[in-house]
């Protein structure tokens, strides 16, 4: 793994000086502030909505006619919304759904993007044309439109479930991938490591797989990493429109806005579900911007 | 079986759009966009108008248009064709159907309606009644649930909402992102560099509905300036286009900033400020033309984003635009609705990418060579 990223200006540096691009990438990570807090936070928001629930033993179903929408209080840390259920227990399990769709159908779409994109940037020529003419292709479609389309083919029983959406996610963010790793994989493919494991007779796949994909993790992560947050957001506004999982951050966004007016204002309701997904979508930003200004040595200069 | 087969025959066609040649683009692009424009022309303004659009297009791309503009009409307009059809096939495979309500328990009932509506029990053949009826009649259809209107009413009145609200937030989202975004790349580091990008950051980290609830309590029910929604004059429009816009211009304040880092940079700026131009006029006529250059390349995928965005801008605001009737579409299977609008954003968002090409061409002469 260590000799294969490192570039040809390597045999002018002595070798004690010398430190791999990881090791280098990793270096510039460190300094970057906002994406170290960006990274602690994204640990935080994981813990929290992963293990405090089921540690503090978090009903969020259980309704109480007798506590309907009560504002923050100690015994209701997050208030309670129009049915009395508790809102700390919901933003908390809310948030495992989004996390999940976010994780899920953004390994999906690296899963897809990844292979499609290295095919067509590898065989290129007329095999790569074709390949792109279909991204293309599904390009030109508002992606909104496709995921609404086939969250529309399961059935009404599945709707609210998490696989079918996060399957409607994946197939459509795996575009973006696919492009970003075609591209990368366009200039690697002449690179001379690749050249020789040609020549010592490697075939297509295996140098795809072997020596090719190592390569281009720097970017898979950066862009995996990226992908996260737009995950969420779509989702979000899926569960806004009422088409997308049941209990997410999104859903319980679009329940608050609903209560929403001028006499009385909940605002507890509106904040925890907002303050989650912002701090969320804020971490993972800058924990892929930094990754990206880290693994990219042209920010160097900036 | 059959299904898979004729998407995968439309796929072929698509794909060999790639070779055509530069004589075949010429002939088969102005042919398709003549077509096109004949059958909008007459559904719009009657036969004359037709073939005069039709004439006149197909003439104009024959003589004038470059190269990439022909390839891409000639992979147009296969595209949409594969894209009523794929939707088609999606929408059968949904389950449920429009005539599937409580008052049509007849069988006979719901095949008389199928008639009426043209809506057959097979996908493929639901596709060519309505290729038939979008070629040859030249309408989008009649709605299977709005009774007695056809697609065009719903969606005419709706259209100019909807690209108002856009092109609005679009606007917006350049100006705001821009001088943003340039103002923090002439100064990196400095306290308006931090106070822009820490705006940015809001616009990036919050949902738009987010975004749009907020504004709805301060500015609606707070300070009572705006109208919570609904549509009527100018006032309505300005929540709605803003709440687009924001992340919008995050994302190209974002940009324009690395942009102008870059530019300040290069060899030329500093000659321009060798030869002692005051700092405006470079950062106005030299600069600035090259920190647009990634904006542009951003714009396409921003109109894109801003339609879907306009999905859920629409419902929170309780804006009359097309984003509505497809979400409503969807969700009561009102087939021909649904393909209508399909047909009219694609053909928005191709014909928005084609002008961005064009105007990054014109920005930019390093990639004019390619046109």
């Amino acid at each position: 793994m260590r000799n294969a990223p490192s570039n040809s200006h390597a045999v002018d540096v002595p070798a004690e000086a010398g430190r791999s691009l990881r090791q280098d990438a990793l270096c510039r990570l460190k300094e970057n502030r906002m994406a170290l807090v960006g990274a602690a936070l994204i640990v935080l928001i994981l813990l929290a909505c992963f293990a405090v629930p089921t540690l503090l033993h978090l009903d969020p179903v259980t309704t109480d006619p007798q506590n309907q929408k009560l504002p923050p209080s100690a015994r209701y840390w997050f208030g309670t919304d129009n049915l009395g259920r508790d809102y700390f227990a919901r933003v908390l399990v809310g948030g495992q759904t989004s996390l999940l769709v976010g994780f899920a159908a953004t390994a999906a779409s690296v899963f897809v993007g990844v292979f499609y994109g290295a095919v067509a940037g590898y065989y290129g020529g007329k095999v790569d044309d074709v390949m792109m003419r279909l991204v293309d292709f599904l390009y030109g479609i508002p992606y909104m439109f496709l995921v609404i389309i086939i969250m529309l083919m399961f059935s009404e029983t599945a709707r609210g479930e998490a696989l079918p959406v996060f399957l409607a996610l994946g197939l459509v963010q795996w575009l973006d991938m696919a492009r970003v790793i075609r591209g990368q994989v366009l200039t690697l493919r002449r690179r001379e490591f690749v050249l020789a494991a040609r020549l010592l007779g490697a075939s297509g796949p295996r140098i795809i797989l072997t020596h090719i994909l190592p390569n281009a993790l720097g970017v898979i992560l950066v862009y995996a990493t990226l992908t996260v947050p737009a995950v969420i957001i779509l989702e979000s506004f899926l569960s806004f429109l009422g088409l997308g999982v049941t209990l997410s951050w999104g859903e319980l966004v679009a329940e608050a806005v609903g209560v929403v007016n001028p006499i009385r204002s909940y605002w507890w309701l509106l904040l925890w579900p907002s303050l989650f997904l912002g701090l969320t979508l804020f971490s993972l930003n800058f924990l892929g911007d930094g990754l990206r200004d880290a693994t990219d040595p042209r920010s160097r200069k900036l | 079986m059959i299904e898979a087969i004729t998407i995968l025959v439309g796929f072929v066609i698509i794909a060999s759009t790639a070779w055509l040649g530069p004589k075949s683009a010429r002939i088969a692009a102005p042919l398709l966009l003549a077509g096109m424009l004949y059958i909008g022309g007459r559904a719009g303004w009657g036969q004359l108008t037709g073939v005069i659009l039709a004439v006149g297009g197909g003439a104009l791309a024959y003589f004038f248009a470059p190269l990439r503009v022909l390839r891409r009409v000639a992979f147009l307009v296969p595209s949409l064709v594969l894209l009523i059809y794929t939707t088609t096939l999606l929408m059968y495979r949904a389950p449920g159907n429009p005539f599937a309500g409580e008052k049509v328990a007849d069988p006979q009932v719901e095949m008389a309606l199928r008639a009426h509506y043209g809506v057959p029990k097979d996908a493929t053949q639901f596709f060519f009644v309505y290729m038939h009826r979008l070629v040859v009649e030249g309408t989008l259809g009649p709605s299977i649930k709005v009774a007695g209107r056809s697609v065009e009413e719903l969606i005419g009145p709706a259209l100019p909402v909807s690209i108002s609200i856009g092109l609005l937030a679009l606007a917006l989202a350049c100006a705001i992102g821009l001088t943003l975004g340039v103002c923090a790349g002439l100064r990196p580091n400095s306290l308006a560099d931090y106070g822009s990008m820490t705006l940015v950051l809001f616009g990036i980290s919050l949902p738009n509905f987010v975004i749009g609830a907020l504004f709805i309590i301060i500015f609606a029910l707070k300070l009572g300036w705006l109208p919570v929604a609904g549509w009527g004059g100018y006032r309505h429009l300005i929540m709605p286009a803003f709440t687009l816009a924001l992340p919008y211009a995050a994302y190209v304040a974002r940009l324009a900033r690395s942009g102008t880092l870059e530019v300040m940079q290069q060899d030329f700026i500093r000659t321009a400020r060798a030869k002692g131009l005051p700092r405006n006029i470079i950062v106005l006529k030299h600069a600035l033309k090259g920190s647009l250059l990634p904006v542009v390349s951003f714009l396409g995928p921003a109109a894109a984003g801003i339609m879907t965005g306009s999905f859920v801008v629409e419902t929170l605001f309780g804006v009359p635009g097309i984003g509505q009737w497809f979400v409503k579409g969807a969700i009561n299977r009102d087939y021909s609705v649904v393909l209508g609008t399909a047909i009219i954003y694609s053909g928005l968002i191709t014909s928005f990418n084609l002008v961005v090409d064009l105007a990054y061409a014109w920005l930019d002469p390093r990639v004019r060579g390619t046109l």
